[in-house]
């Protein structure tokens, strides 16, 4: 299970099981989304799968997932998503009703994020296995000219923003799972980022890297950005936007809210001088309303992000594992 | 939840750290009891804030640390059985016995469920009268009435396809273990918080006599450590060894009557083996023999059990303070959370996983690429 954690384990998975397998020069870069150029045209191309317990939480469903996770991974790289496929993989013994509302969040959510699905499939599999329902989702967009966003492109000096507050997803969902249910009044953050992005690039097109911290929470995002780059990111874990109700289910459950999943965030690496701009279009935007400069690129220990801690001290943010496990006590 | 931002205020912490800086004239030696403090300490780097004369040592308390092999052992044989459930606390399916460990027991077909209460379990055997449902009840006295109360639940429901494979540990008999042993450093120490809230502090003020040691009664935040490290500090300036409760908001002298109460009726106090440290006399609980039915060790009578320490492992000597995490041998190289030789690399409360993963840029015996991967954890699909 841990491989699908989004960690350690699922990047060596693709590293060492499914790169070298496929080959081919794109998937090397290991983005959101691969751009490609396909009769002229620069595309972004980007598939996700979705497998969510529950189908339903406060705040959305597998359907909004479906469509916004990869509408997001394609915004990751400067496109706005066009066109999507869908694939349902149902468990033999799912009620219709529900499949029907699934369907009808993704419909819902696909206009909001002005998008089409254009292909689709539905396979049935024995009831036992699958979790009722399974979606896979891919896109592809237009990059535009001169955008080149990619992790490779984060350099020492660069600014490093978050949208906004971070782990909310992560807590609506836990909120609502089996075994794990605790009162709180926060709903999942999921929505389609195109917009924003749209946005941001309007200031300038030299946005260096954009990474959606979904699995692995924010601290996979940055260590994967580090990796890719070669270079170090410096945190100030004060200034990471952490709301109170997050904070405080982290705190029951022993959990780190940097690890924690999100789902309508971005984390942005933007050079220095136009780093004032950008945050101020994000600010403007309503799902940038509380954009927040958290930290920066630098050149010492590359590879690695470090935090300097509220009271002054620094520590290591790893690459998170698989996801976190509450603790015992 | 108040309190969490209260308790990390750096300039409240400022302010504690300048008293402890004022107080402090020659080297000290302090001794966080509990894993939860250790890491609150790594992970906010408070050790690297204070005097140089302020040695931090960290303790015993990590409950999944001190689970002696032997029970792992016994946790992995039964939960492989096809008729069993094998609850437990996500912490302890990572925890390596001799050879694997719960999630590849899990792998291999076992039914391992990761609950967040011992009352789940219970739903659980209620909910499978078909089948045998087994909770690791592991931990201190923070862990011990809640696991009490289950059996006092099984009981009372008539639920009898439930048991509990049980290693629970006391604190203070550990504490005078450890200022028993000729290699002890510990000048004073800083007594985990949560303990007390159950047990109170009725049994330190004779350890601090007896052993002429100050015990502060600690908590978990920054600020609450700080404010241990100066009480501590002060006492030891002083020529003084006394018990001292710094953690008045949660821990009362008498501690938590119904909880002690529940603890006494379902358990007993029996000799308890110590993962790398050894047995200690009167350290531990055991199921109570009219509650003998819901001992899971009685109950499967698990035997053929073969353990195998890691000879390269010190965990033991980390445990009991002797030598810091990075200055065993196999840190980081042959031992990392990934392929772990000891639990205190993959405990979140351990002591080798807190400098493992928060101390990698200033621990000299660290591989210099940060690629070394870890176990796996629970995967929760969240999107």
């Amino acid at each position: 299970m841990g491989h699908g954690g989004g960690g350690q384990l699922s990047a060596e998975l693709v590293e060492h099981i499914f790169a070298p397998a496929f080959g081919g020069r794109v998937l090397a870069d290991l983005a959101d989304s691969a751009t490609v150029t396909l009769g002229g045209a620069r595309l972004a191309f980007s598939t996700d799968s979705y497998v969510v317990r529950p189908l339903f939480f406060p705040g959305g469903s597998i359907g909004d997932l479906a469509v916004n996770g990869t509408v997001n991974d394609l915004a990751m790289s400067g496109a706005r998503a066009a066109y999507l496929s869908c694939g349902f993989i149902l468990e033999e013994g799912v009620e219709m009703s529900q499949v029907a509302r699934v369907a009808e969040a993704l419909g819902a959510a696909a206009r909001a994020a002005g998008v089409e699905i254009a292909t689709g499939d539905t396979k049935v599999v024995e009831s036992g296995h699958g979790d009722g329902v399974y979606i896979n989702t891919a896109g592809i967009g237009l990059v535009p000219d001169g955008v080149d966003i990619r992790p490779q492109r984060a350099e020492p000096g660069d600014v490093v923003i978050v949208s906004g507050p971070i782990g909310v997803h992560g807590v609506a969902v836990m909120s609502v799972r089996e075994g794990l249910e605790f009162g709180t009044e926060i709903e999942s953050d999921c929505a389609a980022l195109g917009g924003l992005v749209e946005a941001m690039l309007a200031v300038t097109p030299d946005l260096h890297v954009l990474r959606d911290p979904t699995r692995g929470g924010l601290a996979a995002a940055l260590n994967e950005i580090a990796r890719a780059a070669s270079v170090g990111v410096l945190l100030q874990e004060r200034a990471v936007p952490v709301p109170a109700e997050v904070a405080n289910a982290c705190a029951i459950l022993g959990l780190d809210p940097l690890y924690v999943a999100n789902e309508g965030k971005l984390v942005a690496f933007v050079p220095r001088a136009e780093a004032e701009a950008v945050l101020a279009a994000m600010h403007a935007h309503p799902l940038g309303a509380h954009a927040a400069v958290i930290g920066e690129c630098v050149d010492s220990h590359p590879g690695m992000v470090v935090a300097r801690t509220g009271l002054g001290g620094t520590r290591v943010v790893d690459l998170p594992i698989g996801e976190q496990l509450p603790r015992i006590c | 939840m108040k309190y969490l931002d209260e308790f990390q205020d750096p300039d409240l912490a400022r302010r504690l750290l300048d008293d402890i800086h004022a107080t402090v004239t020659r080297p000290w030696a302090l001794m966080e009891v509990c894993g939860g403090q250790t890491h609150s300490i790594i992970r906010h780097g408070l050790d690297q804030l204070l005097p140089d004369q302020v040695e931090l040592i960290h303790g015993p308390g990590c409950p999944v640390c001190v689970t002696p092999l032997e029970v792992i052992d016994k946790a992995l044989e039964i939960a492989s059985r096809p008729d069993v459930i094998f609850c437990s606390f996500g912490d302890m399916l990572r925890v390596p016995g001799t050879g694997r460990d719960l999630f590849q027991v899990r792998s291999e077909g076992g039914d391992v469920r990761v609950v967040y209460s011992p009352l789940d379990a219970l739903k659980i055997a209620q909910d499978n009268p078909g089948r045998e449902v087994v909770f690791f009840g592991i931990g201190f006295e923070t862990t011990a009435p809640p696991n009490a109360m289950t059996v006092h639940q099984a009981r009372k429901l008539g639920i009898r396809n439930f048991s509990l494979l049980v290693s629970h540990v006391r604190v203070p008999p550990a504490i005078a273990s450890l200022m028993q042993s000729p290699q002890c450093r510990v000048q004073a120490f800083l007594a985990a918080g949560h303990v007390c809230s159950v047990m109170g502090t009725g049994e330190y003020p004779e350890l601090a006599e007896r052993y002429k040691v100050p015990i502060v009664v600690t908590g978990f935040e920054p600020l609450d450590i700080l404010e241990g490290v100066r009480r501590a500090v002060r006492q030891l300036e002083r020529g003084e060894h006394r018990m001292e409760n710094a953690y008045p908001r949660a821990v009362r002298d008498e501690g938590n009557p119904a909880a002690k109460a529940m603890l006494a009726d379902i358990f007993e106090v029996t000799d308890r083996a110590w993962r790398g440290i050894g047995v200690i006399p009167a350290s531990g609980w055991r199921l109570a023999e009219r509650y003998r039915e819901y001992d899971a060790e009685h109950r499967f009578s698990v035997t053929a059990i073969n353990t195998q320490e890691p000879a390269a492992c010190r965990s033991g000597e980390v445990l009991q303070g002797l030598i810091k995490p990075h200055e065993c041998e196999a840190f980081g190289t042959t031992c990392t959370p990934r392929s772990p030789l000891g639990a205190t690399m993959v405990s979140s409360e351990g002591a080798c996983a807190a400098y493992y993963l928060y101390r990698r840029l200033s621990t000299p015996s660290t591989p210099s690429t940060p690629s070394t991967p870890t176990t796996p954890m629970e995967a929760s699909p969240v999107g």
